[in-house]
């Protein structure tokens, strides 16, 4: 059986982070297993710009933002193998993959570090009813199709939902000459960026409906359109309110889930709210030495985010490998998030191996206009940003410092919320 | 002219096919679909039934017993997925105690072996998931779920094989007498045949209609259906079905044979014979329904819904046989549940009539089994590594959800009665039937299609006719 110190799977954007902090954290042995034809993951379909903003201070493409990663795991030697899907990982470690030249093989890992990305969430997911006819697509297939392999799924297009896909989706069809209708969103708010409703619907006069749904889908062998309707303040529709859009296509853009079925396996703890692994200050999920980094740790809003969480995940693997972490002298704080605050990641915080400085990176459950991002320390109030808004589409983020924790030697939970003003 | 056409590729035509094809005949199927398994075979609740259901002495019930006794060896022989799960009718009030043993009776009357009546603490046992309001059950070992479309498509592979010509994309229009039999006018010709059977399911009333004064009249009755997650296929270990009460009918949670969970069917009387939409109404029931049997069904793992059509004749018989006023037309109607679990046993009575009409002698050299597609899934490590090695197609991973290879993909396609387009790939192999929903094969699988089958990317289709996925290339309009 062949032996790596690090095995990354997957060579997306997290993959490939990681791949790099780990390197330059003094590990020679790491091995990317990448499921597709080339490194780079859900970016190479990305061909629209607005990539690497925090990270490069300029505006890339999706692929020449892989691009910049994959030339820096080519320059440090690391090795990755490509059309290679992972088929199980044990709880010890031994990844099990398969490619067309090696068949089946395994690998003894000493860390893992879980870089699987998302998937789209189908029509199923949804329940939406109607005919099963050719011409529904999930927005990133149809943007695989089109941007990859310059092909069109449809010439007159309804779009469900307002995830960032669907908004970049509706700007890329407009530009290959499809007639983008409307575009639906079930909740009152957009799940995507406010720069992608302006400049993928605005700036094209393709109306947005909040608290919409499709009701049915007409159309026995391709698609002829689709009903929507108003929902309630529940998500129910409102009869009365159904309005015929005819059209060929539907896609959907009803939002991501961190793919994790070869987590789940293995025994990683998973948050229902997140649909990825429970991880500590180190990324590092609860089974020793298998770290967790990018969507398939929880949906991001930019890649940029994904990339610094990434190298976090690729340099504390490096620490684990070398045994250098510090084992001793620490605390373990829970982080509790609680009104609006969804979800926090990490959800635990060892104050000895934590970074002088950790970010902590969570969602909002709701629009919240002039708030107050709060953070407790056990009953003290110790943080407390003014935000103009925080909405569900976009992640939001406090840092803690190494320094601040020591002044509170009894602190058991830091609690995360939305406080309105 | 032929010996004998059949009209319809679903499991009552090939069944008939292939049980025909045991003698030496000249037959022909016409399928008006692209692929075989495309109306009421392809979505229903994948029940092999035990055969308490239907009256003592009708069609239904013996062949329904009959069918139930012959799948086993069936499965076997064409190498389809098929399981003796058992099922479960359960009751939730003493007062309901008459019907079930109503229905074990009837059960016994059939010929239905080892039925037993259980109490809620032997239920319990069997099922702990089992709702908390359920009082007694009526227990059949013998009822088992199988692979609609793995049973449908093996009978015509392997009538295929045994020399049965298949035409699809062939809807016949209009059927004429003619001297020593029938000429079928459609839409690629017309064709002549001394016998027709008529399985055409749905729409098996038009043709029997067109030929005989005595009519006979098919109902759409759709069933909308949700499936589930395969993390969530062990909730239940066997079909549960509900009793029916004066509130109506329930509806039933079983685990697939491919280890998801199916909850469904509604039953909605529809005009349209190609009415296979759900509507919300349709699912709300499903939803609010499958809660009376089973406790914590997890309804947010549902990955996909559909609807189903049964052929409920008015007299809710199958109607099998040549008709009295039209000599040569042979019906195969009604065929609605037990239709799925019947269809061997109606198969064998559809050739048996015509062997006997036409004094047809057995051929020296059926092929009596069929390999189906190879499921890398089922080897071991070693055996995989060598089928790899051989072929190196089935090392490459096209649909990531149910784990389908491409080597998979291309014996569905290459096959005899291959798939030619996304579905027929779907029912062949699995690949996008998982928890994506073929987001992410979809534009792999096409390009398979599309390589193996030597067409282009905008040639492919999700099921043939007007279903094509793409459209055109980029600016192709501006």
């Amino acid at each position: 059986m062949k032996s790596y110190d690090i095995v990354i799977i997957g060579g997306g954007p997290a993959g490939l982070a990681a791949a790099v902090s780990a390197k330059e954290s003094g590990i020679d042995s790491i091995l990317i297993l990448e499921r597709d034809k080339e490194l780079g993951g859900i970016l190479n379909q990305c061909i629209h710009n607005g990539f690497g903003l925090h990270t490069f201070k300029e505006e890339l493409t999706g692929p020449e933002y892989a691009q910049r990663f994959i030339t820096q795991v080519e320059d440090l030697k690391i090795e990755y193998c490509l059309h290679t899907m992972v088929m199980d990982i044990s709880p010890q470690k031994v990844v099990t993959a398969m490619n067309r030249e090696e068949g089946m093989f395994e690998i003894q890992a000493k860390a893992v570090i879980l870089a699987m990305g998302c998937r789209e969430r189908s029509r199923g997911a949804l329940n939406i009813p109607g005919y099963r006819p050719a011409g529904i697509y999930s927005a990133g297939t149809a943007q695989r199709l089109v941007n990859m392999e310059g092909l069109m799924p449809g010439r007159e297009v309804v779009i469900l939902g307002s995830g960032d896909i669907g908004l970049i989706m509706a700007r890329r069809m407009t530009f290959e000459g499809a007639k983008v209708k409307v575009v639906a969103e079930l909740m009152p708010y957009s799940g995507g960026l406010k720069r992608n409703i302006v400049q993928c619907l605005d700036d094209y006069g393709i109306p947005l409906k909040l608290s919409h749904t499709v009701v049915d889908i007409k159309g026995k062998k391709r698609v002829e359109g689709v009903t929507l309707a108003e929902v309630d303040e529940k998500g129910r529709p409102i009869p009365g309110t159904e309005e015929f859009y005819s059209c060929d296509t539907l896609l959907l853009s009803v939002g991501l889930i961190p793919e994790n079925e070869l987590s789940g396996d293995m025994g990683v703890e998973m948050s229902p709210v997140t649909s990825g692994p429970v991880v500590n200050e180190s990324l590092e999920t609860n089974i020793e030495g298998v770290f967790a980094c990018g969507n398939v740790l929880h949906v991001h809003d930019l890649v940029d985010f994904v990339s610094e969480e990434a190298a976090a995940a690729g340099k504390n693997a490096a620490a684990y490998v070398k045994g250098t972490r510090t084992e001793e002298g620490g605390r373990e704080i829970t982080l509790d998030p609680t009104d609006g605050v969804r979800y926090t990641v990490p959800a635990t915080v060892n104050t000895a191996r934590m970074d002088d400085i950790l970010t902590v990176r969570f969602r909002v459950g709701g629009v919240y206009k002039n708030c107050y991002v709060s953070a407790y320390f056990d009953d003290e109030r110790v943080i407390h940003k003014k935000r103009q808004i925080v909405a569900p589409g976009e992640m939001e983020e406090i840092r803690l410092t190494k320094e601040q924790l020591a002044e509170y030697p009894d602190l058991k939970t830091i609690t995360v919320k939305i406080e309105e003003a | 002219m032929y010996d004998v056409i059949i009209i319809g590729a679903g499991v009552a035509g090939s069944a008939s096919a292939r049980e025909l094809s045991r003698y030496k005949v000249n037959a022909c199927v016409l399928e008006k679909e692209e692929d075989v398994c495309c109306g009421t075979s392809k979505a229903n609740s994948a029940i092999v039934h035990a055969g308490y259901d239907a009256a003592n002495g009708s069609l239904m019930a013996k062949l329904n017993v009959r069918g139930n006794e012959m799948m086993e060896q069936l499965s076997k022989d064409l190498d389809f997925p098929f399981k003796r799960i058992g099922s479960l009718v359960v009751c939730l009030n003493e007062e309901d105690m008459p019907g079930l043993q109503a229905l074990y009776d009837r059960g016994v009357a059939n010929g239905v072996k080892e039925l037993q009546i259980l109490n809620r603490e032997q239920i319990l046992e069997m099922e702990p998931n089992i709702s908390d309001n359920v009082y007694a059950a009526l227990y059949a070992p013998t009822a088992g779920i199988v692979c609609p479309f793995g049973l449908n498509i093996a009978m015509a592979e392997n009538a295929c094989e045994n020399g049965v010509e298949f035409r699809f994309n062939t809807e016949v229009q209009n059927i004429r007498k003619i001297d020593g039999g029938w000429a079928l006018d459609t839409n690629n010709g017309v064709y002549e045949t001394k016998y027709v059977v008529n399985a055409a399911g749905v729409y098996a009333d038009k043709f029997h209609n067109m030929v005989s004064e005595k009519k006979i009249h098919i109902t759409p009755r759709r069933g909308d259906y949700c499936l589930l997650d395969k993390k969530t296929g062990k909730h239940v270990s066997r079909t549960i079905f509900a009793l029916p009460t004066k509130f109506g009918k329930g509806v039933l949670v079983t685990p697939t044979i491919h280890g998801n969970l199916l909850v469904g069917p509604t039953a909605i009387d529809v005009d349209d014979k190609e009415g296979t939409n759900t509507t919300r109404d349709g699912l709300g029931q499903v939803i609010s329904k499958a809660g009376l049997t089973v406790k914590n069904l997890p309804m947010r793992q549902v990955i996909t819904s559909f609807a189903g059509l049964r052929a409920h004749e008015d007299g809710h018989e199958f109607l099998i046989g040549e008709l009295e006023d039209a000599k040569g037309f042979v019906d195969c109607a009604g065929i609605e549940s037990p239709g799925l679990t019947s269809c061997p046993a109606i198969g064998e009575m559809v050739a048996d009539i015509l062997a006997e009409k036409m004094n047809l002698e057995k051929k020296d050299d059926f092929i009596s089994t069929r390999k189906g597609i190879l499921d890398p899934n089922t080897l071991s490590k070693e055996e995989r590594a060598e089928l790899i090695k051989k072929n190196p197609a089935y090392g490459n991973i096209i649909c990531r959800c149910e784990m389908i290879t491409e080597g998979e993909i291309i014996d569905a396609i290459r096959r005899p009665l291959g798939a030619r387009s996304l579905d027929g790939v779907k029912r062949r192999t699995r690949a996008g039937m998982g928890r994506c929903q073929a987001g992410f094969c979809s534009p792999r699988t096409m390009e398979i299609l599309a390589r193996e089958c030597g067409v282009s990317m905008s040639d492919i289709t999700k099921s043939g006719g007007d279903s094509r996925l793409v459209v055109g290339t980029n600016k192709d309009t501006l």
